[in-house]
């Protein structure tokens, strides 16, 4: 699905690169440890998490993904705003928590792209 | 081309904001290189744990990439506390990260594990109270 489509399930906001929101992804990881995220994603072009600082933008750019989803309702600082620009990932805030985040997801047709 | 290139870079020690900037630039130059995705994200993981690593524990410290046509060899030095017990590091889920540490994401104890896991070979060297010296080689394909 495209990335506006998954903002719209979920409804949620783009924040920023929304010029980027028609990439296509098949796979997501939903994960709030970022050790997590690098020892065990592939290669899930999403990163579903509630976690909210810098590094997550970070381990998204070591893990070569396209979005990063917020859930919870979190928002990201300005400074995450910009290296997220900077580096081309669409950043989305939904208030959904993580297990219906992913859920809806899933359902649509999401994979999780690992076990 | 060159038979290696040398890039040098500080870390700041914890700065949160900034660590991963040093992986950042390598997987950059790797990408550029035109190494496969695979190995350059293999590169990638293994650097950004050992950096993040000496933001959190060593006060910073300076990391280096040699790379070669075939390889990568990254070396992250610091002058921090070391590590007591290198094989009990190396455990998955141990790790003597603060609370500050934990709310990044981090301190589940898979730094070490996952450099292990993603560089072709992981030299960890280190003497308490002198500092740590973490080596990774990362062959392409």
């Amino acid at each position: 699905m495209k990335i506006s489509e998954a903002a719209k399930i979920l409804e949620g906001t783009i924040l920023c690169c929304e010029e980027f929101q028609d990439k296509e992804v098949t796979a997501a990881c939903g994960s709030d440890m970022m050790s997590d995220v690098l020892a065990y994603a592939k290669d899930q072009a999403v990163l579903i998490t509630g976690l909210c600082n810098p590094q997550v933008i970070r381990t998204a750019v070591m893990m070569d993904m396209l979005c990063i989803i917020f859930v919870r309702g979190k928002k990201p600082t300005d400074e995450m705003i910009e290296l997220a620009k900077e580096r081309g990932i669409v950043l989305v805030s939904t208030p959904r928590r993580m297990f219906s985040a992913c859920g809806k997801l899933y359902s649509a047709g999401l994979v999780s792209g690992g076990y | 081309m060159q038979d290696c290139v040398h890039l040098e870079y500080r870390v700041d020690g914890q700065n949160f904001v900034s660590a991963g900037s040093a992986t950042e630039s390598v997987k950059t130059f790797l990408k550029g290189m035109g190494v496969n995705p695979q190995d350059v994200r293999r590169v990638a993981i293994a650097m950004y744990e050992g950096e993040i690593n000496m933001v959190i524990h060593a006060n910073g410290g300076y990391a280096y990439a040699d790379i070669y046509v075939d390889k990568c060899i990254i070396t992250l030095v610091d002058t921090g506390k070391g590590i007591k017990d290198i094989d009990l590091a190396l455990q998955p889920g141990y790790s003597t990260a603060s609370d500050e540490v934990r709310a990044l994401g981090f301190g589940a104890g898979m730094g070490l594990p996952n450099m292990k896991k993603y560089a072709d070979e992981c030299i960890i060297e280190s003497e308490v109270g002198k500092g740590t010296k973490v080596t990774l080689v990362t062959r392409f394909d």
